[in-house]
């Protein structure tokens, strides 16, 4: 069994993401290590790009601020070769298509399979242009996740039926960033996405409560919160590591026993 | 070549959420574009509401000057809404009236393709919202209140480096906010598929036009076509016609702001390379990392770090060049069509006037060459004067 279909096994699934390098790559690995032991199934690392057109403005301000302190692609390998000495759960890295052509698709997959990442997750890879990247990504055993959204209806089948790791279902139009709800009818796209493939379907987009989260991972495998975290990392800046490790307890606590 | 491909270029490289109303753009083009109803639609708006067919006109004094092939400006300065841009526009916004969608959004850089299209919104009835750089929202002050004239809600976008941009970026956010009743009339030849193709085929006019007024003129093809380029919507325009011929040198203009040695600068060809981006593989200027540069040209409308896909592979095949002219070139021309034509351009356009300066006089007097005066100069008289160093309250 993959990293991946591992942290779903662990009841429903909590799934952080922390943009690479916010304020700092120190920071991001204590994140990382916190994270973990408060609970997270699977952790997701931005790597950040100058123009993440699926972010909304809280994840925006994160990759400036990330890119501004200097991360770059090659020190953000560096910080999760170290980091996966200390953590077992599974690492996916969220970008986009640009920083990885540009690395190099192969060396990019290969340095991934070499210091860790166990999948990546690429919001302006649409299943249309999945080839750009799908071979690259079985040839090291990287699951290039594939992502369902409101407007995907009848193409959630075949979506599904070709995705690797766990589907991401994207919880509503627009940008990633914290909703006061999410009025997409998730039951019935989890429903679709079930009849195609075995894998699990996280909910992202939106969810920053425990009710939030709760209610997402009762219609499918698991939650994904973005934008709520980064926010606790932009007021904390280097002291984020106790509000986060908080933050990420009370949130897989919401999700035991549903 | 697969669909929306060009050579290795073009693509679909966009979010899940915005898949489903791009494929829906296509269907409804590729049954609106063979629609007699649609086609004649569009015609009129042509002839009667944007004015074509735009002027050649034989730039007599220039040529002379110049002392070598005859000059021809392609006058789309003179369209409704002072630029190329309204071509586009029509089509797209009566396909998206076709459609049923009841918004349009636009980005827009000098404010040209963000007027154009709150224009044809009030035309046709339809809300429209522009993104627009905080930077350009400055430098031309003028387009903004057009805009709002026009019934247009004008949001300043504030993100990375406030220019083109980061304003695509921004329309595109929305577009995946609010998909259903909403159209994203993308203004160059740019973006994902159909895009490109679309706003190529109703571009294309500008060459087709060309090539008749020409013939009846001077009873042949031109030797080269000049235009400048952004994302080089008025250079596909004019250039598409004329690709079979391959006696007619294609010359696309890019802005090279400082100097292609200077960091400040837009010149694509000159410095970019191959890339991910805005929807399309295409080229594009951008660090060792993929990080998209930040680009600089006294043109807004040039202020962008990227190439449509179309134009990367005529640069591949060598069919089009591309050459860089300087922020200082293009005000030079700016100044020069003033005043030897009375044609006071628009500072993008002046950068094709400037390369034309510098090989018109290399050239036998037998030797044609065409301009596309892809714009009016008026947006940007108060930037130049600020160049040369006299401020003028708008």
């Amino acid at each position: 069994m993959s990293r991946i279909a591992e942290a779903f096994q662990n009841g429903k699934a909590f799934i952080p993401f922390v943009t690479g390098g916010d304020p700092s790559l120190e920071v991001t690995k204590e994140l990382i290590i916190a994270m973990e032991q408060a609970g997270a199934d699977l952790i997701e690392i931005g790597l950040p790009f100058s123009d993440p057109i699926a972010e909304g403005p809280v994840i925006q301000e994160a990759n400036e601020r990330a890119l501004a302190a200097g991360c770059t692609t090659d020190k953000l390998f560096e910080m999760v070769k170290e980091v996966r000495q200390i953590v077992k759960v599974p690492l996916v890295f969220l970008t986009y298509m640009n920083p990885i052509y540009i690395y190099g698709k192969e060396r990019f997959m290969k340095r991934c399979r070499e210091t860790g990442i166990d999948g990546i997750i690429v919001p302006d890879l649409p299943f249309e242009e999945k080839q750009e990247l799908a071979p690259d990504c079985e040839a090291y055993g990287i699951d290039l996740i594939s992502l369902i959204a409101p407007t995907s209806k009848k193409r959630i089948l075949k979506i599904a039926a070709d995705a690797k790791g766990f589907v991401y279902c994207v919880s509503s139009l627009g940008v990633t960033g914290v909703r006061s709800e999410i009025r997409t009818d998730i039951r019935s796209m989890t429903a679709l996405v079930r009849q195609a493939t075995q894998i699990p379907c996280a909910v992202g987009f939106g969810i920053s409560t425990p009710e939030q989260a709760a209610a997402m991972a009762a219609v499918s495998d698991g939650a994904i919160v973005g934008s709520a975290i980064v926010k606790l990392v932009a007021k904390y800046g280097a002291d984020s590591r106790e509000p986060v490790f908080e933050y990420v307890k009370k949130m897989k606590d919401a999700l035991r026993g549903i | 070549m697969k669909k929306g491909r060009y050579g290795n270029y073009g693509g679909q490289y966009i979010p899940e959420t915005l898949m489903t109303a791009v494929q829906e753009v296509e269907a409804a083009y590729e049954h609106y574009k063979n629609d007699p109803e649609f086609v004649k639609e569009l015609d009129e708006l042509y002839r009667n509401y944007a004015g074509r067919p735009s002027l050649l006109y034989y730039a007599e004094k220039m040529t002379k000057d110049l002392g070598g092939a005859r000059i021809y400006l392609k006058r789309e300065d003179l369209n409704h809404t002072g630029s190329h841009k309204i071509n586009n526009v029509l089509g797209q916004v009566l396909l998206a009236k076709k459609m049923g969608k009841t918004r349009v959004i636009a980005e827009t850089g000098a404010g040209q393709h963000g007027v154009a299209t709150a224009t044809a919104a009030a035309l046709m009835g339809m809300e429209c919202e522009i993104f627009m750089g905080k930077e350009d929202t400055d430098r031309q002050a003028l387009n903004v209140f057009r805009m709002e004239l026009l019934g247009a809600k004008v949001h300043a976008v504030t993100s990375g480096t406030m220019t083109l941009k980061d304003a695509v970026n921004e329309t595109m956010r929305e577009w995946t906010r609010r998909v259903d009743d909403t159209l994203y009339v993308l203004g160059s030849v740019m973006g994902p598929h159909p895009f490109p193709m679309i706003v190529r085929d109703f571009q294309k006019i500008i060459g087709k036009e060309i090539r008749e007024q020409l013939m009846e003129r001077e009873g042949r093809l031109p030797d080269a076509v000049i235009a400048c380029v952004g994302g080089g919507s008025n250079a596909m325009g004019a250039f598409y016609e004329f690709i079979p011929f391959e006696s007619v040198a294609l010359i696309g203009c890019e802005a090279a702001g400082l100097g292609v040695d200077n960091p400040r600068n837009a010149a694509t060809i000159a410095n970019g390379s191959e890339g991910i981006f805005h929807g399309m593989k295409s080229l594009f200027c951008q660090d060792e990392y993929g990080q998209i540069a930040p680009v600089y040209s006294i043109s807004a409308g040039l202020d962008y770090p990227g190439i449509g896909p179309e134009h990367a592979m005529l640069h591949d095949t060598g069919r089009a060049v591309y050459v860089p002219v300087t922020d200082e070139e293009a005000v030079s021309a700016f100044e020069y069509l003033s005043r030897t034509e009375g044609i006071i351009p628009a500072v993008e356009s002046a950068h094709a006037v400037a390369y034309a300066r510098k090989i018109a006089g290399t050239m036998d007097k037998d030797k044609i060459i065409v301009i596309n005066i892809s714009g009016r100069g008026d947006k940007d008289v108060a930037a130049i004067a600020r160049y040369r160093g006299v401020e003028i309250y708008e």
